[in-house]
C-alpha cells in the first residue's frame, strides 16, 4: 500500500506573530515553527496503517523552504520518503491553490491508496484542504475521521468512523481516498534520538512549480481568488463584572442575572 | 439572478431543524445590500417539504436536486449536485453552515468549480457591491477579512449561531426550481453503513448554553456536578483540554482551538484558567460567566460575570437557586 500524509509548518501558537500586512499573508520566516498539531495524528495514523498493513509512507509538505524541518522530523519517525512542495511562486496560496498544488505532487508520486492530513491547521484554521484536494483528485472524500477501521488495499475499500454532530457515522469508501483526522484518534509518538540524527542528514527533495508542470494561473496569490484585505485584533472583551460577598448572595445575583437573559428555559 | 445569494439548506435524511435555515437570515441582508434576491437550494431525495419551510423563513425561490441517491448525506454526491446548481446559476454568493455537512459540501463544490473559499465566517457585510467575509485566524487573536475577487460566486462556510435566526412566516410562499441532475451510483465512492447515536450526545456547536469544567474540576467525578448544572439549563457539557487530556471526559467535548469553536448565548466555565487556545474556541459567547478560586487567571479578562471561588461550593449554590426560581 502506498500512503502519503500532508504535513504544514505552522507557527509555534506561543509564538509572536507577524503578518505582511500589504500582501495580507504571514511572515514566516521569522517565527517558531512547528508540525501542525492535528497532522501528528495524520502522521502517527499512516505509521498505525504502515504496521498494520504494511506499505511505504510519503510525506509531502508545501512550503517554504524551512519547512523541510517538518519532513526531517517525518523522517525521524520512520516514513520511508519526504517531498517538499516549494517554490516562491506558491507564496500566497488559498485554499483552492494549496490543494490543487497538492493533488499535482499526489499525482507525481503516483499510485497512493491513500492520502491522509490533519483536520485543519492551527494558523488558517480554514479545515477545507483535504476535501478540496479529494474533489480535485475525484477521490474518496472522508473528513472527520475519528477512527480507520480496516483498509483493504486490493480490494481498493476503506471503512472508517466520522465524528459529526451527535454521534459517528461509519463510511465504506472506495480507494484512493483522502483521510482527514481528528485529535485523539492515536496518540503521536515521538522520534528517538537515533531517528533524528539520521534524518539530520538527509537532503530533502524539493519540486518546484516547473517540476510539477502546474498552471501557473492555478497557484500562488495570481492563482487565488481569496484575497486579504483587511487585519485586525478584535477588541477586547469588555472587562467584567466580578461579583463579590457572600456564596449565597453572589449565587442570588448571578441566577437573577443569568435568567434576565432569556435563554435559559 | 447573477447577484443572487444562495443559502444551502442542510438536512439529515430530509429531516430538517429551524437552524437549517438560520442563514436565511443574514442571506437576505446581504441581498437587501447587493439588490438582490435570497434563495435556498437543497440536495436531498425529496425537496417540497424542505423547500416550503425555506419559504417560510425567507427564501424567495429554492432550486432543488431531487433523487434516490441523494437520500442520505454523501459528500461526492452532494458537491456534484451543488457544483451542477452553483455551475449554471452561477449566483453572486454562496452560503452554507460551518457544520460537517456544510463545510464537506461548500469545500468540495468551490474546489470543483476552481475556487477557494472563506470558512467559518462570523461577519459578513457588503462593501462597494462585493461582499466581505470576516473570520477568525490564529486562535481568535485576530480577525481577517477576505473578498473573493475573481470567483463567479463567493463561497463562505458561516459560524453557526453568528447570525440572528430570520423570522418564520408561514403564510409566505415562492417558486421551487427542480433541475434534472443524478449521478451514477457506480460512480459515488462513498457509502454510509451505520450511523452510531453519541451516547451523550454532544451537539456543542448548537447549544444555547454551554457549561465547562477544566483541570480545575479535578477528576471525573467532578465532572457529575458540571453536568447537573449544564442539564438544569438544558446545555449542553463542555471541557478544556487538559480535562479531556486527564482522561476526564471525552473529546468531543472539547472547546478551544484543537476542539470545537462555540458560541452559546451563555458560557459558564469552571476550573478554566483561559489559555489562549481555550479563549480561541469560546471568546465570542454572547456571556462568559467564570468560577475559579485564582482571583489572577486570565478567564476573568474575558468573563462577563466572574465568581472567585471553588466550584464545589459555587457551582452548587447555583444549582439550588436554579432549581427554585426556575421552579425545578
Ligand atoms: C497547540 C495547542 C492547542 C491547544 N488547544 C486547546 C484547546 O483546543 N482547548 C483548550 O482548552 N486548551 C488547548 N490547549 C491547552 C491550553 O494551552 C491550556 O493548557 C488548557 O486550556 C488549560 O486547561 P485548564 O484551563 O482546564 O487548566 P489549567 O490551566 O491548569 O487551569 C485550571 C484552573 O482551575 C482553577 N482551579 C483549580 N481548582 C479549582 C477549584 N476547586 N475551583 C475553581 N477553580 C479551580 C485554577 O485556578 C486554574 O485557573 C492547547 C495548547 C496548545 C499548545
Amino acid at each position: 500500500m502506498k500512503i502519503a500524509v500532508c504535513l504544514k509548518q505552522v507557527p509555534d501558537t506561543e509564538a509572536e506573530i507577524k503578518w505582511d500586512i500589504p500582501s495580507g499573508t504571514l511572515k514566516r520566516d521569522g517565527m517558531d515553527s512547528i508540525t501542525n498539531p492535528f497532522d501528528e495524528f495524520a502522521l502517527e495514523e499512516a505509521l498505525l496503517t504502515r504496521e498494520n498493513y504494511d506499505g511505504e509512507i510519503v510525506a509531502i509538505s508545501m512550503g517554504p523552504e524551512k519547512a523541510a524541518d517538518v519532513l526531517r522530523n517525518a523522517l525521524a519517525l520512520t516514513v520511508n520518503a519526504v517531498q517538499q512542495v516549494s517554490d516562491p511562486v506558491f507564496a500566497g496560496s488559498d485554499t483552492y491553490a494549496t490543494a490543487y498544488t497538492l493533488a499535482e505532487a499526489i499525482k507525481k508520486i503516483g499510485d497512493v491508496d491513500v492520502v491522509f492530513a490533519g483536520k485543519q491547521s492551527t494558523d488558517g484554521n480554514t479545515g477545507v484542504v483535504s476535501a478540496e484536494l479529494a474533489a480535485i483528485l475525484g477521490w474518496s472524500q472522508l473528513t472527520y475521521v475519528s477512527k480507520v477501521r480496516q483498509i483493504d488495499a486490493a480490494g481498493k475499500k476503506i471503512v472508517v468512523e466520522r465524528a459529526i454532530e451527535g454521534g459517528n457515522e461509519v463510511v465504506e469508501a472506495k480507494l484512493p481516498a483522502v483521510v482527514s483526522v481528528i485529535k485523539g484518534i492515536n496518540e503521536p509518538r515521538l522520534p528517538n534520538l537515533m531517528g533524528i540524527r539520521k534524518a539530520a542528514k538527509v537532503e530533502i527533495p524539493k519540486w518546484s512549480a516547473g517540476d510539477l508542470g502546474v498552471d501557473a494561473g492555478k497557484v500562488g496569490a495570481a492563482g487565488s481568488c481569496t484575497k486579504v484585505v483587511e487585519i485586525a485584533v478584535p477588541p477586547p472583551r469588555g472587562a467584567g463584572e466580578i461579583l463579590k460577598g457572600e456564596i449565597e448572595d453572589i449565587a442570588n445575583t448571578l441566577t437573577d442575572k443569568l435568567i434576565d437573559l432569556k435563554v435559559i428555559k | 439572478m447573477a447577484n443572487d445569494v444562495w443559502v444551502y439548506i442542510e438536512h439529515k435524511d430530509g429531516a430538517i431543524t429551524p437552524m437549517s435555515f438560520e442563514l436565511l437570515g443574514i442571506g437576505k441582508t446581504l441581498a437587501d445590500g447587493l439588490g438582490s434576491s435570497v434563495c435556498g437550494f437543497v440536495v436531498g431525495e425529496k425537496a417540497d417539504d424542505i423547500a416550503k419551510e425555506a419559504f417560510a423563513y425567507g427564501a424567495s425561490k429554492v432550486y432543488a436536486v431531487e433523487g434516490a441517491e441523494f437520500k442520505g448525506f454523501r459528500p461526492d454526491a452532494y458537491s456534484k449536485a451543488a457544483h451542477f446548481l452553483l455551475d449554471k446559476y452561477k449566483p453572486g454568493v454562496a452560503l452554507f453552515r460551518a457544520t460537517s455537512q456544510g463545510t464537506d459540501v461548500a469545500a468540495a463544490s468551490a474546489a470543483l468549480l476552481g475556487f477557494g473559499l472563506c470558512t467559518d465566517t462570523i461577519g459578513l457585510v457588503v462593501d462597494g457591491g462585493k461582499m466581505k467575509m470576516t473570520r477568525a485566524a490564529f486562535g481568535g487573536n485576530y480577525t481577517v477579512s477576505v473578498v473573493n475577487e475573481k470567483a463567479a460566486t463567493q463561497i463562505a462556510t458561516v459560524r453557526p449561531k453568528a447570525f440572528a435566526m430570520p423570522e418564520k412566516d408561514a403564510s409566505k410562499s415562492g417558486e421551487v426550481v427542480k433541475e434534472a441532475f443524478s449521478v451514477a451510483e457506480a460512480d459515488l465512492n462513498t457509502k454510509v453503513l451505520e450511523f452510531i447515536q453519541s451516547a451523550t450526545a454532544v451537539n456543542l456547536v448548537e447549544a444555547d448554553i454551554i457549561v465547562t469544567g477544566g483541570r480545575g474540576v479535578g477528576n471525573e467525578e467532578g465532572f457529575t456536578l458540571i453536568k447537573e448544572l449544564a442539564d438544569m439549563l438544558g446545555g449542553a457539557v463542555g471541557a478544556s483540554r487538559a480535562a479531556v487530556d486527564s482522561g476526564w471526559i471525552p473529546y468531543e467535548h472539547q472547546v478551544g482551538q484543537t476542539g470545537k469553536t462555540v458560541k452559546p448565548k451563555i458560557y459558564i466555565a469552571c476550573g478554566v484558567s483561559g489559555a489562549i487556545q481555550h479563549l480561541a474556541g469560546m471568546r465570542t459567547s454572547d456571556c462568559i460567566v467564570a468560577i475559579n478560586k485564582d482571583p489572577d487567571a486570565p478567564i476573568f479578562k474575558a468573563a462577563t460575570f466572574g465568581i472567585v471561588g471553588d466550584y464545589k461550593q459555587v457551582v452548587p449554590k447555583l444549582i439550588e437557586k436554579f432549581k427554585g426560581k426556575l421552579g425545578k
